[in-house]
């Protein structure tokens, strides 16, 4: 697994042709929109998450990287029935957090993206179901079957998913 | 730039986004009131992309459903062509087993008409290897009785005399062979003549005056004077009368009575038995039930009222033909007592 600390080798930055993260995010905010009218097994699998994920691990900024995850997660609050905010914080805290080991560590390995994934996808929900409970007073349960299983597929989306977005990089 | 002032100030800015995120909500929760402007932008932003995602996606569902549904209906008709293809085999099958079935009755009806007359059924099981030759194997022989020269029939006419016997099959020369013919006589005014073979389909009738009144239609029947069939028989019908200037006689074409060309099931007749009164006119009526064609005129009325007795045949030059059995050979009267089924 190519998972390696910054101090011990250079971690290269990746960087991106113009328009493909946001033309990536508008994808993911529409395929999550629509795709489960088409395809009822889409529902599983949280696009715009997997999308900030990819970013933040790669841009490795931490700045740039809840700022994404902001935006991404307001667009989708936006998008969705809930209160703007609620995947708004999920995602900057998701983003954030993934941006800051992705500077710390270079991430490269199919393996290791997937892992990754399958914890920042619980860390996204439980964010979520915290500020549920906490300012909605909702009572969201913190893990149940659904959402281990979404977890499971959206981590395996990852295999799939990364190394296509891995072409739309500039190369170094 | 400084690793650490950049992780404080990045700190710094999660912590501004999650208070801004966090007040925004607060701030919709304590006024109920929805953040309308942002939800426009979104909306606007992806509803017309979601709406052509949406055509694509109709537009890719429609095209493989119609493939789909294509590919199916053609596996539908293949499967429905292949079970055609079946059915008209079977039914070919049935139809010709009908036909069987038909054809064997008519035999029997014509056997039990004519039980005074022994006879045997016969199966046609193959025909002439020469296309000169009208010839065709039966599939009995001299171990169910099958004598030389004996006469072969079906419930329609005279088809041939027994040519050759093996002690399983026999061969019958066709009457329409060139070296066949049978003794014969013309229903109406029961004026004798041997017909012969072509090696066509029709058969000649030979050495009948011009002064007698033959008329196309006309049955013709044996005499019984080859000592082969017995009399009343039906060989065939007049079909044409020529006249030729330099001959006393009349050329007549008969198209003959049995269907020679279609053989399948026949009678040899064991023995030289005279049929009951009326022969012609009950095997006429035996074969009704069978598909007998309309253009042939019935022969029972001629030989139902018989004229008196024909000129002998001494006075007429060789009535029979060389191919039919003469005089003097004897027919398989004892031999042939066996009447198999």
């Amino acid at each position: 697994m190519d998972i390696r600390l910054a101090n011990e080798q250079h971690i290269e930055v990746h960087k991106f042709y113009a328009g493909v993260v946001t033309g990536s995010v508008i994808l993911a905010l529409l395929l999550e929109t629509f795709l489960p009218i088409h395809l009822g097994w889409a529902e599983l699998i949280d696009l715009p998450l997997l999308v900030t994920i990819y970013f933040a691990l790669s841009r490795r900024n931490p700045s740039a990287g809840l700022l994404l995850g902001m935006a991404i997660g307001v667009a989708q609050d936006s998008l969705s029935h809930t209160p703007i905010g609620l995947y708004g914080i999920s995602k900057t805290i998701v983003g954030f957090v993934a941006s800051s080991i992705g500077a710390r560590l270079d991430v490269e390995h199919p393996l290791a993206r997937c892992l990754l994934t399958f914890l920042f996808f619980h860390l996204h929900n439980a964010v979520f179901v915290f500020i549920s409970r906490l300012l909605l007073a909702r009572p969201e349960p913190y893990l149940e079957t659904r959402v281990l299983i979404a977890s499971v597929a959206s981590a395996l989306m990852t295999l799939a998913l990364f190394p296509l977005l891995d072409r739309l990089r500039k190369p170094s | 730039m400084n690793p650490g002032r950049s992780q404080h100030r990045s700190l710094i800015l999660l912590a501004a986004a999650l208070a801004i995120q966090v007040l925004l909500l607060a701030s919709q929760i304590k006024r109920d009131q929805d953040v309308r402007l942002i939800r426009v932008w979104a909306v606007e932003i992806v509803a017309p992309l979601g709406r052509s995602a949406t055509w694509i996606m109709d537009g890719i569902r429609g095209g493989w459903t119609s493939y789909v549904a294509l590919r199916r209906m053609g596996q539908e008709n293949q499967e429905l062509r292949a079970t055609l293809d079946r059915l008209k085999l079977r039914n070919a099958e049935l139809e010709g087993r009908a036909a069987e079935a038909d054809r064997l009755a008519e035999l029997l009806s014509f056997r039990q008409i004519h039980a005074e007359a022994p006879m045997l059924a016969a199966r046609v099981i193959g025909s002439s290897p020469s296309a000169s030759g009208r010839i065709a194997f039966l599939d009995r022989g001299s171990r169910d009785g099958v004598g030389l020269n004996m006469g072969v029939i079906t419930p329609e006419g005279v088809v041939g005399k027994v040519l050759a016997v093996y002690p399983a099959t026999s061969q019958v020369l066709l009457l329409s062979d060139k070296e066949s013919g049978v003794g014969a006589l013309l229903a109406r005014s029961r004026t004798q003549g041997p017909v012969r073979g072509t090696g066509d389909p029709l058969l000649g009738m030979e050495y009948v005056s011009k002064e007698v009144k033959v008329s196309p239609g006309e049955a013709i029947l044996t005499s019984g004077q080859d000592r082969i069939f017995p009399k009343d028989l039906p060989v065939g019908t007049v079909l044409e009368v020529k006249s030729d200037p330099r001959s006393p006689f009349q050329q007549i074409v008969v198209r003959p009575a049995a269907h020679l060309d279609q053989l399948e099931e026949v009678l040899v007749l064991l023995t030289r038995h005279e049929f009951a009164p009326g022969g012609a006119a009950d095997i006429r009526a035996a074969s009704a039930p069978a598909s007998t064609p309309a253009a042939r005129p019935p022969a029972a009325p001629a030989a139902a009222a018989p004229r008196p007795a024909a000129p002998p045949p001494a006075a007429r030059p060789s009535a029979v033909p060389a191919a039919v059995a003469p005089a003097d050979e004897a027919p398989a009267d004892e031999a042939a007592v066996k009447d198999q089924p």
